[in-house]
Parts: structure tokens; sequence; C-alpha cells
């Protein structure tokens, strides 16, 4: 949103453009190639009052895009069907992704925002045995 | 393709399929409505044209009133041409949505058959539902007649869909005096109809894939106050200048005049009374019989309520001694609307008019003849004293001891 504006220089109704420009094939376009207008949540940082955070751990996880598909928010980036990470950007810190993440031990966890994530990784839980 | 419907010349209406034919031949792609007493018929006959082939849209039957106006904002920011129809507790079910759709700049149209509103229930009809939206940024016609209420309905999509304007739009007409009495109405051809009021175009549409638009943002202190000014200024500024437009060109087409202030035999009067809906018609009748007497009686009726034409109506009122204000609904606890509204108008004029108020006909009670003759005279006796000779508001045709306040 443009600073300063008058009462007279925005568009009627309050609405906001996600796009600066008109756009086509916005479906395959990747969202950082995409021509997203300031007043779209893309370029801000709206996860600030996420309290607790997933963390990623690519050695497990059998990219089946579970996290992906189930992400309320967009906010589990992946590429070319791999998982890539978590946008921190964006995420709220729901635990979805970790919920329906079916790897054993788990491919992401929650954990207190300040965790440190390296400390994290290297701690990671081991596998667990099925009980007979 | 939807099929034509033959019109006879004058057609025998009521003002409910007044303004259903109207909503039929400017081909509304989406109605969501639930019906309510008395405006059931409006989309009740609407749905009727659909299912038999004269429509081309789509009709979306909801769970309440909050639902069908939401289903209106949604369907009129996908861009689309959309309306629907309500009364009393449907349109007070309705209001919280009535702002989201005036905020959003969405050129809904709205037929409100009023009605009074409970507790006591009650289905007839009174102003109380159209003096409630009166605030909900919204454009307000009001009819007089079923005739009216067909060229209203009309124009109110001509109105509100201007790209400068793009604001919701209520007609208003009177419930079961207007909206089940049917009368002679002067029909438009379908084709002549619809290209008067044109094919909806688009502004904004949220389903614009190649520049789609967010709906319903939240603003706080840092801009709302912004979008709210910006709306009031679009409401003072731009809507009378269009809706004169649009009256030009729909007496150029049918010959039918329509004013902003619907002043009758103002020009030299000493008396006036202002009122709205039916009354209008029932207050002029009066009037006729006084100037034949000799009493220089004049009326003036409210043809839009919002934006309100305070200048227009100083200019009508200028020279008047005498002036009664006819409120539809209760106050309750201060003197009606339009004698608040009327008394801005005078405030800085030079004109100093005597004025009082009359509370009548709430839940459909009748206003009759010697009702307003005897206002007639109240105001006659205060032109002559100068002064107001009765208290500033009084209750009209109610049982009981004498009602009067202030």
């Amino acid at each position: 949103m443009a600073e300063n504006n008058g009462w007279d220089q925005f568009d009627a109704g309050a609405i906001l453009f996600s796009f600066n420009d008109k756009v086509d094939n916005i479906a395959t376009t990747h969202a950082e190639d995409r021509p997203y207008s300031k007043s779209n949540s893309y370029t801000a940082s709206v996860g600030d009052w996420r309290v607790a955070k997933p963390i990623f751990n690519k050695d497990f996880c059998i990219d089946c895009q579970f996290c992906w598909i189930y992400c309320p928010d967009i906010s589990i980036l992946s590429r070319d069907k791999k998982m890539v990470g978590v946008d921190y950007d964006h995420c709220k810190g729901c635990g979805i992704c970790v919920e329906v993440c079916p790897t054993n031990p788990k491919s992401l966890l929650m954990f207190n925002e300040l965790a440190d994530e390296e400390t994290e990784l290297a701690a990671w839980p081991e596998k667990e045995s099925k009980e007979k | 393709m939807a099929d034509k419907m033959d019109l006879l010349e004058v057609e025998v209406w009521d003002g409910n399929m007044a303004a259903s034919q109207a909503f039929r031949q400017v081909q509304i792609d989406v109605v969501a409505a639930y019906p309510i007493t008395p405006s059931t018929p409006v989309v009740e006959n609407y749905a009727g044209f659909l299912a038999d082939g004269y429509v081309d849209g789509e009709y979306v039957m909801v769970e309440s009133e909050h639902a069908a106006m939401s289903g209106c904002v949604g369907a009129s920011a996908a861009g689309g041409r959309v309306a629907t129809a309500t009364s009393s507790q449907g349109f007070a079910l309705m209001t919280e949505v009535l702002y989201q759709a005036s905020g959003m700049r969405l050129p809904i149209v709205l037929e409100v058959v009023n009605r009074a509103l409970a507790a006591p229930l009650n289905v007839n009809g009174d102003h109380s539902d159209m003096y409630l939206g009166r605030d909900s940024g919204w454009i307000q016609l009001d009819t007089f007649s079923p005739q009216e209420a067909y060229d209203l309905t009309l124009m109110a999509f001509k109105i509100g869909e201007d790209h400068n304007v793009r604001l919701p739009v209520m007609v208003h007409q009177d419930g079961f005096i207007c909206s089940h009495t049917a009368q002679g109405v002067k029909t438009i051809d379908d084709d002549v109809a619809y290209n008067f009021v044109g094919e909806f175009q688009p502004f904004n549409a949220m389903l614009d894939f190649e520049k789609p638009a967010s709906y319903g943002v939240q603003t706080e202190e840092d801009w709302h106050f912004e979008h709210k000014a910006r709306q009031h200024n679009d409401l003072m500024t731009k809507v009378f200048p269009q809706i004169q437009s649009v009256f030009d060109g729909f007496e150029k087409l049918t010959g039918r005049k329509y004013r902003i202030v619907e002043e009758y035999d103002m020009e030299d009067a000493d008396v006036a009374i202002v009122a709205m809906g039916t009354s209008v018609e029932s207050v002029r009748i009066i009037a006729n019989e006084l100037r034949e007497k000799g009493v220089k009686a004049g009326v003036v009726g409210i043809r839009v309520l919002r934006p309100f034409p305070l200048t227009e109506l100083a200019k009508v009122f200028s020279g008047v001694k005498a002036i009664a204000t006819l409120d539809r609904s209760s106050p309750n606890g201060t003197v009606g609307m339009l004698f608040n509204e009327i008394s801005g108008v005078l405030i800085n004029t030079n004109d100093n008019p005597i004025m009082n108020n009359y509370i009548y006909g709430l839940g459909g009670r009748d206003l009759t003849m010697d009702h307003i003759r005897s206002i007639y005279d109240d105001l006659i006796v205060n032109a002559e004293a100068g002064a107001l000779q009765q208290p500033l508001q009084q209750f009209i045709g109610l049982r009981g001891p004498k009602l009067s306040f202030y």
C-alpha cells in the first residue's frame, strides 16, 4: 500500500489487486516469478505472531507432498515435487504439516519459535519401533 | 438465450409484479433470495420467469436473508448483475451485510417492500425498515405506486451500476398498499427496457483471472477513515448527476418524468406536507381539494432518501410558511426522521417556516383523507399565527387519548 495516500487516491470499495500487471498462466508460474503487487501478502512477513514453528528434516522426507497439499497458507515450499522447506514469512505454525507427515520418524516436527534449527536437527528423534 | 415476453401497453400489475418484471427485463445474472412477506411475490414471480425460460440467470435459494445478501455480495463482486428483495425482519437480518455491500461498492439492487418491524409482529406496511437502512451507504429510492416501482426498479440498475457510482440501490415500495394493489402499469418492450439499462459492465471483477481483485479487506485506524470518506464523497457528488441523467433518459424514452425532489404545487405554496410512499398520492388529493378552496397547499414527496437532496429541498421550501413532516416509523424517543432532515434543510436559510411532525400509519394503520385534512388545518393555523399552535409532534390515527410531545 502506497504511503500517504489521500482518501481520493484509493480504488473504490477498498479492493486490492494481487498483481501489478495483467497476468496469464498464473497457475503454471512460480510464486517468485509472479508480478505480485505491494498489497499482496506474498511480499509481506505475516508470520510474526507464530509461537511454534515446523522444522523440516530432509533426511527422512519421501516427497509425498502431503504437507504441501494440506498447508492452509501455501507455506510449504516445493519444486518439481521435491520438498524444499518452510516459508517462515507466511507460516502461522498451525502444525497441520507435522500431523499429516507419514514418515517414521516424521520429517517435520514442531518446536518453540525460538528453537535453533541446527540444534534440533542434530537431536532429531530416532525411528519408533512398532509394538508387536 | 432467454425468451421474450409479449406485454400489453398497459398491464394490470401490483407493485411486486412490477418489480419482478423489471428484474426480468434487465436479465439479472444472480438472484439470491429468502422470500418474506410482503415482498415474497417479487422473487416468487421472478423464479417463475426463470423456470419458464424468460430469464437466463441463476436463482440461489439460501437459508436466511443474511445469506441472501451475502450471496448477492459474492455474485456482485465476482462480476455479475445482482438483485434481491426483502421486507422488515428480513431487512433487519440483512443489515450487517448491507454495509458490506456498500463498503465494497457493489451495485446490488434491493427491492424493499416496506413493512413494520416487530415486536409486536406485524406484516403490514410502514417505513421502519426503510429508516433502518438510511445510514447503510446505499442509495435509497422511494416509490409511491406500482408504476413507479416498475420504472424506478429499472432505473436503479442503471444508476448503481455506473462505473463512477458503483453503489448498491434500494428501491422502496409500501407493503400491501403498493405491493399488493394492482393498477394499470404502462410497460416498456423487453428489448427497449434492456437496451435502456444496458448490458452489465463488470468493474474490478473478482473473477477476472487476468487481474484478480481482493474484496473485503481489513483496514484499521490507518486507512478506514479514508475509505469511508471516499464512499461518502461519491454518494454526495456522483449519485445525483447520475440519477438526473437516468431520469432524463427515461423521460425521453417513456415520457414519464421523475424528479430528485417530487414537488407538487410548491411554487407559491404557503403550507406544505412532506411525505414518503403511497401517502404522497393521498396528500396530493387533499392539496388539490384545498387549492380549489383557495388555500395555497403544496406537497413534497421524498423520491431520493439517500443521498439526501438537502440543497434542492431548500429551494423547494423557499417562501413556505408552515411545513408538516409525516413519519411512518416510530421515532422511539425523539422527533421523526423527516422532521430532523427538513429542519436541517432549513436551518441555515432565511426562511423560518413553522414546522411540526406527525407520526402515522404504524403497522399498516390507514392514513385517511380526514387525517390529511386535519394536518393541513393545523398548518393553516400555524401559518396565520406565525407560531406553532399545537404540540410539535402528534400521533395521527391512534386509539385512546391524544398523544403528542414537545
